[in-house]
């Protein structure tokens, strides 16, 4: 069932590099996607992206150009307009803007059937070797970004007011996240797609909140959760031909439900300990 | 006066029975969003809300393998796993991972069988219609399900009112006049997808959130009475609707000739035109916002 | 790590004088004066929308008065300031968010530091001093989401201390503790603030908590300010002056209570009280 073709193709070898890129990526910026509790810009951003993609392929130029300015746009349009009590309606409508324009470049272009669906779906297979490398470029740049933000950006998620007693520019902070979490958006979504681009967000994360309470812990554990997550999927992918994003959602859901278990279980043994030392 | 018409009217646009039809279900449908979106906008629910219309495309793509009208699709995956999300979660930040993990097992659902539905219906623009919609290949036969229905959420929005305004508001004093916070909340999501179903119908389902959150986020910054701001959401949503249905049709004489510019995009192009000229009314003195900040 | 600051003796450490703030023609502090000295525990008092959160984000730096002065040791206010130590109200996080009580607290040492943390022994060991300091040591290692209010309370004090501030700020610390939760924190912070010599001011709606530690009292209201040791400022001329209408001053079972209203014993309310308030309201 499995050749040796899976690891010595080379369209296979980009697409196992180009994946691991993107799963520490994602782990890391999802950890503070989780703890910030921005699920929705997290499922924002890569729709914004998909738009910006599709615009590029209308108008035939690279489409990780097209993902990078539509992404970022849509972070720096969040940022600015976000007052901190209406978050989700900025969200929502900056969603709706950036795939209204979508729309419109998919109703204008003939080409979509091909390009655009790569972009929503994933095409691991179709990662070419200049896209490796602009990957594991901007990848470099967004782990060097999140860790030059990482204790102000953990402060202010705590506390906002602490942050800001502290003379930490919180709205600067918030924006700098948010561009950075664009960023890396515009690398993931030509490998899982637009519309899982965010599976591989919050799956690891929210599953390793379940079992650890140190932060290390918890990244390390989602960095090990996301990596098992893409590789699965890529192999399966390979086999069945079927797009690559079902397999990371199916695979994050899986191992989100086991871990919800493992922390049910384990609550209800401490209750019954607690329990026996009362009797 | 007539060739005025004629320009802004392309030709043929009142003899088409499916311009004709777009019109109603668009207007029907955006009036019910508009008023619904407000209490969505006030209860913080947007991300909800735009969950459930992608909970919606997964059924929409297995509707479209078994043949069978993509309504039901949105409408029955639409409430089961908005259901599921209402009861998963309880504290606001984990509801928002509960919405997020079903959403992304919705998703991953939704692509596989748009995949299936594109290597084995032979329908390549079926990712298309369920994600960014298709107003104008509405069967007559459809037309009459979206009505109705409509008409059943308006009619429990009215019985329900008063209690689903409490809760929104305050849930801890509705739970101290006795009102069942959880069943009220549980019946609110449930005509939140069916709203949500139809609105995925007619403009898709990625775009379905344009005329849930925008109508009402522009209404509540022009307003600070609750039921005006319904009506002007409402109002606002049909407009958007119809002006973008008058020109997509009128588009299809625009270059490039004979594609046709997408609804949809004329849609949200409006609304967001809507909600950014309430913004701007806000920076002019004398508007009532602070009322409507303190409210929510 | 941070060179301590001599203070003279007799110094304020902090000094606000005749300050007046603003929003949008609205009148929120007007000639507002305090001076604040060394170990010093003061209780600022008042009614909801007294301006007591304005003054705080005004000593802390975050806003500027349009006229007047502020002074910490002897150097005008700005944001991010060493030496004020800073406690929200509370905590708003998730159950389950991997973060232990020694993480909350090692952000107070550097969190407002760009770059990853390195491990550090010197790091730790200030840690977890501190966390012996507050009682908080045998929950160091339980996530943050799952412990009670006033658990979080006393991180959140510790977090403060670690810059070693000369003047610790408290918003509201007590308004979500039950009583007993309420009166150790108000000990500890006394406790700390006695043996560090550090000046503690302590937003609270009801002062009967702070009355066996508080030095002097700091009483908001409409905008203005009186400051004052306990018996001086709770009386009902100075408060009715304060105010602009009669207010009554009761003292029961040796609690104190301020009634506002003309027939105080029948229409009188609670005035700091914000629950009692909105009852009376309605």
């Amino acid at each position: 069932m499995l050749d040796a073709g899976i690891f010595t193709q080379s369209f296979m070898i980009h697409a196992w590099i180009g994946g691991t890129i993107v799963a520490i990526l994602s782990a890391f910026i999802g950890f503070f996607v989780v703890i910030r509790g921005s699920s929705f810009a997290a499922h924002a951003l890569p729709q914004a992206g998909f738009a910006g993609g599709a615009g590029a392929v209308l108008l035939n130029i690279n489409p990780l150009c097209g993902l990078a300015a539509f992404a970022v746009g849509g972070a720096l349009l969040i940022g600015y307009l976000g007052d901190k009590e209406r978050n989700d309606v900025i969200t929502a409508l900056t969603l709706v803007a950036t795939l209204g324009a979508g729309a419109l470049f998919l109703g204008l272009t003939n080409k979509y059937a091909t390009g655009a669906y790569a972009l929503l779906f994933g095409q691991i297979v179709g990662v070419s070797s200049d896209q490796v490398v602009a990957t594991a470029f901007i990848g470099i740049v967004c782990l060097l970004c999140l860790a030059f933000l990482y204790r102000p950006l953990l402060l202010a998620s705590v506390s906002r007011e602490i942050a800001e007693a502290r003379g930490v520019p919180v709205r600067l902070l918030e924006i700098c996240f948010l561009v950075v979490v664009g960023l890396a958006t515009a690398i993931i979504v030509p490998v899982v797609g637009a519309l899982l681009c965010f599976s591989l967000l919050i799956g690891p994360n929210a599953t390793s909140v379940y079992l650890t309470s140190s932060p290390g812990k918890a990244m390390a554990l989602s960095l090990l959760i996301s990596l098992v997550t893409v590789w699965i999927s890529i192999v399966l992918a390979y086999i069945s031909g079927w797009p690559i994003g079902f397999f990371v959602s199916m695979t994050g859901a899986l191992l989100y439900a086991c871990a919800r278990a493992v922390h049910y279980f384990r609550v209800k043994n401490i209750r019954l300990k607690a329990g026996i030392i009362q009797c | 006066m007539i060739r005025f018409l004629n320009l802004l009217f392309a030709p043929g646009f009142f003899q088409n029975t499916q311009v004709m039809n777009a019109l109603l279900l668009g207007g029907v449908v955006a009036a019910i969003s508009g008023v619904v979106g407000v209490f969505v906008v006030i209860r913080g629910q947007s991300f909800v809300g735009h969950a459930i219309a992608d909970f919606g495309g997964a059924g929409a793509a297995i509707a479209v393998l078994m043949g069978i009208n993509t309504l039901w699709g949105f409408l029955g995956f639409g409430v089961l796993s908005a259901a599921v999300v209402e009861l998963m979660g309880d504290r606001a930040r984990e509801h928002d991972l509960a919405t997020g993990i079903v959403l992304s097992v919705a998703l991953g659902v939704e692509s596989l069988f748009l995949y299936l539905d594109t290597h084995f219906t032979g329908q390549a623009g079926a990712p298309m219609m369920i994600l960014f919609g298709s107003i104008f290949l509405i069967k007559p036969s459809t037309v009459s399900i979206v009505v109705a229905l409509t008409a059943a959420t308006t009619v429990i929005i009215i019985t329900i009112y008063r209690p689903l305004l409490l809760c929104s508001i305050d849930p801890d004093l509705a739970r101290t006049r006795g009102v069942p916070v959880r069943i009220v909340s549980l019946l609110f999501i449930v005509l939140l997808s069916f709203v949500v179903a139809e609105g995925s119908f007619i403009i898709g389902a990625l775009l379905s959130t344009a005329l849930l959150i925008g109508p009402a986020a522009a209404a509540i910054r022009i307003t600070h009475k609750l039921g005006l701001a319904m009506l002007y959401s409402a109002v606002l949503g049909t407009l958007a609707v119809w002006i973008g249905i008058v020109l997509a049709y009128d588009s299809f004489l625009w270059p490039p000739v004979r594609r046709g510019w997408p609804v949809s995009f004329f849609v949200c192009a409006l609304i967001l035109l809507f909600y950014l000229l309430t913004r701007l009314r806000e920076k002019l003195p004398g508007s009532g916002i602070m009322m409507v900040r303190r409210v929510t | 790590m941070i060179s301590p600051v001599k203070v003279k003796k007799g110094d304020a450490i902090l000094s606000i004088e005749n300050i007046r703030v603003q929003f949008n023609q609205r009148c929120v502090l007007n000639d507002v004066n305090v001076q604040v000295f060394p170990g010093e525990f003061i209780g600022l008092i008042g009614p909801n929308g007294a301006g007591k959160s304005t003054l705080f984000k005004v000593i802390l730096g975050l806003l500027s008065p349009i006229q007047g002065s502020v002074r910490v040791l002897g150097r005008a206010a700005k944001s991010g300031d060493r030496l004020i130590g800073y406690v929200p109200q509370k905590l708003f996080l998730d159950p389950n968010i991997p973060l232990r009580a020694r993480d909350l607290v090692a952000l107070g040492l550097d969190g407002h530091r760009w770059g990853i943390p390195l491990p550090s022994k010197v790091r730790k060991k200030r840690v977890d001093e501190m966390l012996k300091a507050v009682d908080a040591y045998r929950f160091a290692d339980s996530p943050v989401g799952q412990l009670s209010g006033g658990e979080q309370q006393r991180l959140l004090i510790a977090q403060a201390l670690l810059t070693d501030p000369q003047l610790l700020l408290l918003d509201e610390p007590l308004s979500n503790l039950d009583i007993k939760s309420a009166y150790e924190v108000v000990n500890l912070v006394s406790r700390i603030g006695r043996e560090k010599g550090i000046a503690v001011i302590l937003v609270a709606h009801d002062m009967n908590p702070l009355l066996s530690v508080m030095d002097r009292v700091l009483y908001l209201a409409e905008g203005k300010a009186v400051m004052g040791r306990v018996e001086d400022v709770f009386r009902n001329d100075v408060l009715s002056g304060l105010y602009g209408y009669p207010v009554e001053v009761l003292h029961v079972n040796g609690r104190i209570m301020v009634v506002g209203g003309n027939n105080s014993g029948i229409n009188g309310y609670p005035l700091e009280c914000n629950c009692c308030k909105s009852e009376a309201a309605t």
